[in-house]
């Protein structure tokens, strides 16, 4: 009941900020026929000429593939690939030949292709060591690369380049001939430049390489570095999928359509014991890299697909219209019972 | 007169003190204790034993009783670490992330163990430093309240200032007034004679009447400092217990004539902790209880800690990802372990050599140990499906929601400084989802301050203005005030009314005019409990009335039937008006009403009271009356009456009470004004006025001797009977009033309470009103703030007399129950189902209510009516009361109070308001947002609750869509790389994504989303209700999102490997390999995320523009950059935008393509949603923003109109009911009009004219 004067509060008044006090300008978009129209027209309107593009970019590569694996191996060893791959007497060369279909434009690409072959693995894809690949001083680095990292578990002896990646380099090659000429495969720039020129050293040489009990695939010319042993750095770079293709080489000379390409296969590489497959691909390349004609379908699909909603949602706006911001579409008038 | 000076002037030495209360208590104060059983002390529960002013024996055992020192603290500095260590660790997710962070530490991990353990220490960290600041907080006012000071006695008499924490049980204490006291206390005596002292139990029971406590006789003699040095006794009393009323004990006082006399002692006598000292200057105390054992400390409960609902339901969210997580992980190891075991499959798998030198997660001699590596490296790798940065980004959400709400300067109240402050911010969506406000009335709704507003004397009304419902009524109608009153009082009304009417009604328009500035006015010459404005009453005017010897009798009234005192006035002695103190607020406000119409109450002796009357003539003259009786106040008796000799001789007795009560009890004479006053009644109650009805009665002086002596016969009369034998005799007296009039009492609302219940009740919320104070006084708050109306069917739940007096519990349940049942009849009944209901509840008839076998049917009961307010409720009751509620209903429940009283309930409800603007912060430390003014509650809840739960419900949502997508294409690669844990993108990646990349949108989305802007959440309280209904965050979204998140995780993996594998992606022939497969799967990851929380958003700032283009192109720049480091550490990812994937057109098309295809599944759902099935907010939204419709567009306010929920409660729901009423009204007059005009042709020519005027 005492009227005391209030003592002065201290007053925490906040301080006006648009900000604080949540008005900043805003931009409220709201979805409107008109937006949902015009969004769907614009995703056709980009992804079929889009599609049409790439659908016929891929149609203008030229792709030759052929599986090897099981044309290679002779009828007595039809059910013991690996037996036939792992004698040292077996005769592994066997000789292909391919029809171009279309005139194939310099480069054409040489691709092996594997499938079934797990590069991901995780063992796999951690057993190597970069920077013993890298730079000399770091060659006893061979942590990563069990059960490929020493000769004979000598620590003294690294193996250079180490690990199970390395160790399982393919080893198939391919010469290829045009009639009686032979076509020149040229092994060089088929690796990423940032692969040659750093992360392989060019004062890296291959050391104890192939040397074990086991031989893993190919082997590597102890003279020459890393850096410049292109086809390791090729497969050094670990497919993200079980099939995949790896740069063979490329040939700076045209094919002309209906020519005859023979190839002679040395078919070392075994893909028999876990049933993988090997191919050959010959490809030229247009500016989405190689055929791919899924992609532009996909385009097409979906471009097709959103113009079909744009088309549709069109005639329901015009058939059944629902006035923007219609209040008979607010809950408490459509169900006043409901309240 | 001279003698009489003397007197006076003798007396004024001694002050106020002189008066006996004792004597003026005819009921109260003599009644004698409770039986007890006195023989139980020593025994277990009557064990304590106090020696009064030798503190020093309870020194050492056994009479060493805890100190004065009370502490609410949850931890101290020792326990802290390990106690909120424990309680962080008991949440399911945090033991979850603790098991990865451990497991980080070993070789498993596919990711760095800081990147793991860093937001875990992150997400602990912040919890404990919240725990740690709130209970620092706590410290402090312990700390406060701890060296609060006491006077105390130290020996020889002398009393020193002591902090409350080092009292001691027997120390004796002194209370100044106002002071609260330190701890359980013994009254001893008191600054008046007779022992007495007023106490304010505000804190305990949130009553804010005084009440009398009053000491035994032996002891009134310490009433002196220097006497202390000498007093001796020992008190042997209950051991500690919560029971505030209840005390039993036994005082062995060493007199010098009586050695070793036992007193017992009651309830009466015990000073509690926490209560107030007022109206009387100082009292003395022994120390009976301290520190915890006091039964304040006792009755508090902890605090719990408070999760919302969303919080909680994200729990079973999280356990559903939980177990998504585990079945993965267990796909992956058990297709790891089907890869390595098998013998030939080891073999055939030559390159991968896992025979030799194994690594123990592909070990084909131990595949079940392999298997479970797996299972455990699975467990981390995909754990971004449970994402710590989820409970990392809502900790930090919450705190910027909270901030924002501190800052709102719509929620500051410039009179107290204050502003709404959110104290726990983890509770901010639960705002936006109460269905059930439980609230307090003293100082939540009202402002504690009575104000005398109008009076009905002989008959007429004064101090009328009409009220606000009718003023918006009328308004809405557009008719005038004029044909309304008409209407009201109908045909019947007397002739002098249809005068006040007129002339009411044609000043109606400079009252209007007049109404700001008589506030203005009102501030210069206001007086604080007058609020009254009628110069038919003042200034002396009423001596021109017919009637004036009873208007004289009405000031009487008005001046002597009440038991308050005069007190000093300071400051204003000059202007000769007095400030008085009484037992209730209401008698105050009489007595300042009486000195405003001339009949000032100067002062109080023991057996008279003073009046300076106005004459009849004019003069103003002191009278004196002999008090002879005082017949108390109670609440069976409703009515209080003394009986006064005045200076001719005459005896009257003078009686105020409830009108009913009075009703019965007028003579055949007295019934004069009975209709009038009735009407009058009615409309001061419907405006919420407490009312209270005025009579008067001459005796005869052979009466009143009879009457005497049967009344002292039964004031001596001891036992229990004692009580109803008065209360029967004072029946024999009090009859055959002439009744004079009424007068209505506001208890004054705060601010903008009723506008708020108003808007409260259309956003969907049920209103509980829970109060301590009387039934009569809960019901005109109700009426008040609109949560009753006359219309209303009422039911009245309490215990019938017969009932109580048996005490049965078995009869008093089935009393109650057949009350519920047969209320619950007519609310099933099909005719009277949309008619408003309202129930009340007593008490009593609660706490039977509320026991376990008809509780239910209770609240079956109370659910059903539109407003429930419960009357005479102890904190305890409040607190069960929440806790049912929320219980039976499963609804959202808010409490607000301002007390210590309504602590309980402020912590057993979901959400806890404490009210700041006034004394005592007990129910502020306890709340969970604290606020200075009721009114502020309508923008917490409508537009920062609906804010806060929509912003938290889309967080969510995204983040499980989120992380789902991200988790599931590491997942699917798994499907690709034979199980053996290998992952997609580098280590870097993983960390950025929840770091950098994706997290600051989303807490863009969780602080500044806005489906509608302030001022339509306001104007359209239903779109409130979407979150009452919960379907921002219901079972169906959430799978929705989970859904969504799986296909677009699909949607972006299987395109991204069907794509690119095989085929080169360059010109230059290049194929990919894992690292540029990563890159760009990550990319449309990134993009994906980010573009859909762009469709989420509806609210852009640029803020938001900011953080979502700035997420993405962060994500390029730190490609730049890491791709720029060297390869030692760059790895795999040396060169990679600028070399390999930047330059190839497919990165950048494959990118657009699958963004694309991934967000269109939620576009089309979202189209076809705005189109075919649009919620509220869209379609507010539309019409606000789409068709640019003004404010003040008709079909605007129709939807406002009619978004408003059918609400029972509310000002509005009055006013359209009072619109119906009317009109009804309105009908019958015209029809009697009409019927007029056929039976009278002579009133043709005047009712014609008033029709026009009319119409």
């Amino acid at each position: 009941m005492d009227a005391l004067p209030r003592p002065k509060l201290k007053s925490k008044k906040p301080k006006y900020s648009r900000f604080t006090q949540q008005e900043l300008p805003a931009w409220k978009p709201i979805l409107t026929p008109g937006w949902v129209i015009a969004s769907f027209v614009a995703v056709a309107i980009l992804f079929i000429p889009a599609g049409l593009l790439c659908l016929s970019a891929s149609e203008r590569v030229v792709e030759i593939i052929d599986r090897y694996d099981d044309e290679c191996l002779p009828d007595s060893y039809s059910n013991k690939g690996d037996s036939f791959i792992q004698s040292k007497d077996t005769n592994k060369t066997c000789v292909r030949t391919m029809k171009v279909p279309k005139k194939m434009t310099a480069p054409v690409f040489i691709y092996y292709q594997l499938d079934n072959f797990y590069q991901n693995h995780r063992r796999y894809v951690k057993s190597r060591s970069d920077k013993q690949l890298r730079d000399p001083g770091f060659a006893d680095e061979t942590r990563d690369c069990k059960p490929e990292d020493n000769l004979h578990g000598d620590e003294n002896e690294p193996i250079i380049p180490c690990g199970l990646v390395a160790w399982s380099l393919f080893n198939d090659t391919y010469i290829l001939s045009k009639g009686n000429k032979v076509l020149d495969i040229n092994k060089k720039d088929i690796a990423w430049k940032s692969d040659t020129e750093i992360k392989f050293g060019s004062d890296v040489y291959p050391k104890n390489f192939q040397k074990g009990e086991l031989i893993g695939g190919g082997e590597l010319d102890e003279t020459k570095p890393l850096s410049e042993q292109e086809d390791l750095i090729v497969w050094m770079r670990t497919a993200a999928l079980p099939n995949f293709r790896k740069l063979y080489g490329k040939i700076n000379s045209d094919l002309e359509a209906n020519e005859t390409i023979t190839i002679v296969i040395q078919n070392n590489y075994n893909t028999y014991e876990f049933g993988g497959e090997k191919r050959i691909v010959l490809s030229t390349m247009s500016w989405i890299g190689g055929k791919n004609d899924f992609f532009g379908i996909a385009f097409l699909t979906i471009g097709g697909i959103c113009l079909f909603m744009a088309i549709n949602f069109i005639l329901l706006y015009v058939c059944k219209p629902r006035p923007l911001g219609d209040p008979s579409y607010l809950s408490w008038n459509r169900n006043p019972s409901g309240q | 007169m001279a003698t009489q000076n003397v007197e006076t002037n003798k007396k004024k030495k001694k002050k106020k003190g002189k008066v006996k209360w004792s004597d003026l208590y005819t009921f109260s104060c003599l009644r004698p204790p409770p039986p007890v059983n006195r023989s139980d002390f020593g025994h277990p529960g009557f064990s304590r034993v106090v020696f009064c002013n030798d503190s020093g024996m309870h020194k050492t055992k056994p009479y060493k009783y805890p100190t004065n020192d009370v502490s609410t603290t949850k931890y101290n500095v020792v326990t802290f670490l390990p106690k909120s260590l424990f309680e962080q660790f008991r949440r399911v997710a945090n033991l979850y992330f603790l098991l990865v962070a451990v497991l980080s530490v070993t070789s498993l991990a596919p990711f760095s163990p800081l990147s793991l353990i860093a937001p875990l220490v992150f997400v602990v960290g912040i919890s404990m430093l919240k725990e740690g600041v709130e209970d620092w907080h706590r410290f402090l006012q312990d700390l406060e309240v701890n060296s609060r000071k006491v006077k105390v006695h130290i020996g020889n008499g002398k009393f020193v200032d002591r902090s409350w924490k080092v009292l001691r049980v027997g120390d004796v204490v002194k209370v100044i007034k106002n002071e609260y006291f330190p701890s359980d206390l013994l009254l001893l005596s008191s600054s008046y004679e007779d022992g007495v002292c007023y106490v304010e139990t505000m804190n305990l029971d949130g009553e804010t009447n005084l009440k009398i406590k009053r000491c035994l006789e032996c002891t009134l003699i310490f009433d002196n400092e220097q006497k202390f040095d000498k007093f001796k006794a020992t008190i042997r009393c209950e051991d500690p217990n919560s029971s505030l009323y209840t005390f039993v004990a036994n005082l062995e006082f060493g007199d010098e004539d009586q050695l070793d006399s036992s007193y017992p002692l009651s309830p009466s006598q015990l000073l509690l902790r926490d209560s107030k000292l007022q109206n009387t200057d100082y009292v003395y105390g022994v120390v009976i209880f301290t520190g915890r054992d006091t039964k304040v400390v006792r009755n508090s409960m902890n605090s719990p800690s408070k999760r919302s609902r969303v919080e909680r339901k994200m729990d079973h969210v999280i356990y559903v990802l939980f177990f998504m997580l585990l079945l993965i992980s267990l796909i992956t190891s058990i297709g790891s372990v089907l890869y390595t075991d098998q013998p030939q499959t080891t073999k055939e798998w030559w390159y991968l050599r896992l025979l030799d030198d194994t690594d123990a997660s592909f070990d084909p001699d131990k595949p079940l140990i392999s298997g479970f590596l797996q299972f455990l490296r699975a467990l981390i790798l995909y754990g971004y499906l449970i994402p710590i940065s989820l409970y990392v980004s809502i900790e930090v959400v919450k705190f910027l929601q909270a901030m924002l709400i501190n800052n709102d300067l719509h929620l500051f109240d410039e009179m107290s400084g204050k502003s709404v402050e959110s104290r726990t911010s983890n509770l901010n969506e639960e705002l936006g989802q109460v269905e059930m406000i439980l609230s307090d009335k003293t100082g939540t709704l009202t402002c504690n301050q009575m104000e005398f507003r109008k009076c009905s004397i002989e008959g007429i009304s004064y101090g009328g203005d009409v009220n606000e419902i009718v003023r918006a009524a009328s308004q809405r109608m557009n008719i005038d005030i004029e044909s309304y009153r008409f209407n009201l009082d109908g045909a019947d009304s007397t002739p002098r009314d249809s005068i006040e009417m007129v002339e009411i009604s044609s000043d109606q328009n400079k009252i209007d005019l007049n109404a700001e500035k008589g506030i203005q006015n009102l501030g210069v010459m206001a007086i604080k409990g007058f609020n009254f404005r009628d110069d038919r009453l003042m200034n002396k005017m009423w001596l021109h009335g017919s009637n004036v010897w009873d208007m004289i009798m009405f000031f009487r009234v008005m001046a002597l039937c009440h038991t308050g005192i005069p007190v000093e006035n300071g400051e204003e002695t000059s202007s000769h008006k007095l400030k008085y103190e009484a037992e209730s607020p209401e008698e105050v406000t009489f007595l300042i009403a009486a000195q405003e119409f001339g009949f000032q109450f100067c002062r109080r002796t023991q057996s008279s009271m003073f009046v300076k009357e106005i004459d009849p003539s004019g003069f103003e003259v002191e009278r004196e009356y002999k008090l002879l009786n005082l017949l108390e106040f109670s609440s069976s008796r409703k009515r209080m009456s003394v009986i006064v000799r005045d200076e001719v001789g005459q005896i009257f007795l003078f009686c105020k009470g409830a009108d009913n009560i009075i009703f019965d009890r007028l003579g055949d004479g007295g019934r004069t004004y009975q209709h009038a006053t009735t009407i009058h009644l009615a409309n001061y109650a419907e405006d919420g006025l407490r009312t209270m009805v005025f009579a008067y009665r001459k005796i005869e002086d052979s009466e009143y001797e009879k009457w005497s002596s049967t009344f002292t016969k039964a004031k001596v009369t001891i036992g229990h009977e004692r009580e109803e034998l008065l209360e029967n005799v004072s029946e024999t007296i009090e009859k055959d009033l002439v009744l004079l009039g009424a007068v209505a009492v506001d208890d004054k609302l705060q601010d903008g309470v009723a506008e708020c219940i108003d808007k409260l009740a259309q956003a969907g919320l049920k209103i509980w009103l829970l109060t301590g104070d009387k039934k009569e006084t809960a019901v005109n708050i109700g009426f008040a703030c609109s949560l009753l109306r006359h219309d209303m069917k009422q039911f009245h739940l309490s215990l019938s007399r017969d009932a109580e007096s048996k005490n049965q519990l078995k009869a008093m349940k089935d009393d109650i129950l057949n009350q519920i049942e047969a209320s619950y009849q007519v609310t099933v009944n099909e005719k009277t189902k949309d008619d408003p209901l309202a129930l009340v509840v007593d008490g009593k008839a609660l706490e039977i209510a509320l026991t376990n076998d008809i509780r239910d049917r209770f609240l079956q009961l109370a659910v059903s009516c539109a407003s429930v307010i419960c009357c005479r409720v102890s904190p305890k009751q409040k607190a069960l009361i929440t806790r049912l509620v929320k219980r039976y209903t499963g609804k959202m429940t808010l409490a607000i109070g301002d007390g210590a009283n309504d602590v309980g309930m402020i912590q057993e409800a979901d959400i806890g308001i404490g009210i700041s603007g006034m004394e005592g912060m007990q129910a502020v430390m306890a709340s969970d947002f604290s606020m200075p003014q009721f009114r502020f509650l309508e923008r917490l809840l409508i537009v920062h609750g609906h804010w806060c739960y929509k912003r938290i419900s889309k967080m969510i949502l995204y983040f499980v869509y989120k992380n789902i997508v991200f988790g599931l294409t590491l997942f699917y690669y798994e499907l690709y790389s034979k199980f053996s844990g290998d992952v997609l993108y580098d280590g870097w990646y993983m960390v950025m994504f929840n770091l950098f990349l994706t997290s600051l949108p989303v807490i863009s989305l969780g602080v500044l989303e806005q489906d509608v802007s302030s001022d339509i959440c306001l104007q359209f309280p239903a779109l409130y209700q979407q979150g009452q209904k919960g379907i921002f965050f219901s079972w169906k979204r959430i799978i929705g999102w989970m859904g969504n998140g799986i296909l677009t995780s699909l949607a972006i993996f299987i395109l991204n490997v069907y794509i690119l594998s095989l085929s080169a992606f360059r010109q230059g022939g290049e194929v990919v390999d894992i690292s540029h497969l990563g890159v760009i799967t990550y990319t449309a990851v990134v993009w994906t995320v980010n573009c859909q929380i762009a469709l989420i958003i509806t609210h852009f700032t640029w803020i938001q523009h900011f953080f979502i283009w700035g997420s993405i192109l962060c994500w390029y720049i730190f490609l730049l950059f890491y791709g720029a480091l060297p390869p030692k550490y760059s790895h795999r990812e040396f060169g990679l935008l600028v070399e390999a994937v930047g330059p190839a057109p497919m990165y950048w098309i494959v990118v657009l393509f699958v963004v694309v295809i991934s967000l269109l599944p939620y576009f089309i759902y979202m189209v076809i949603q705005r189109s075919f099935y649009p919620m509220d907010d869209h379609v507010i939204q539309e019409m606000k923003y789409g068709r640019k419709i003004v404010v003040d567009d008709e079909t605007w306010l129709r939807e406002k109109q009619s978004s408003r929920k059918a609400t029972h409660i509310g000002f509005s729901a009055r006013v359209d009911a009072k619109i119906l009423h009317l009109k009804d009204q309105l009908h019958k007059k015209r029809m009697f009009i009409i019927k007029s005009i056929t039976s009278s042709p002579i009133r043709r020519s005047i009712t014609i004219s008033t029709l026009e005027n009319r119409d």
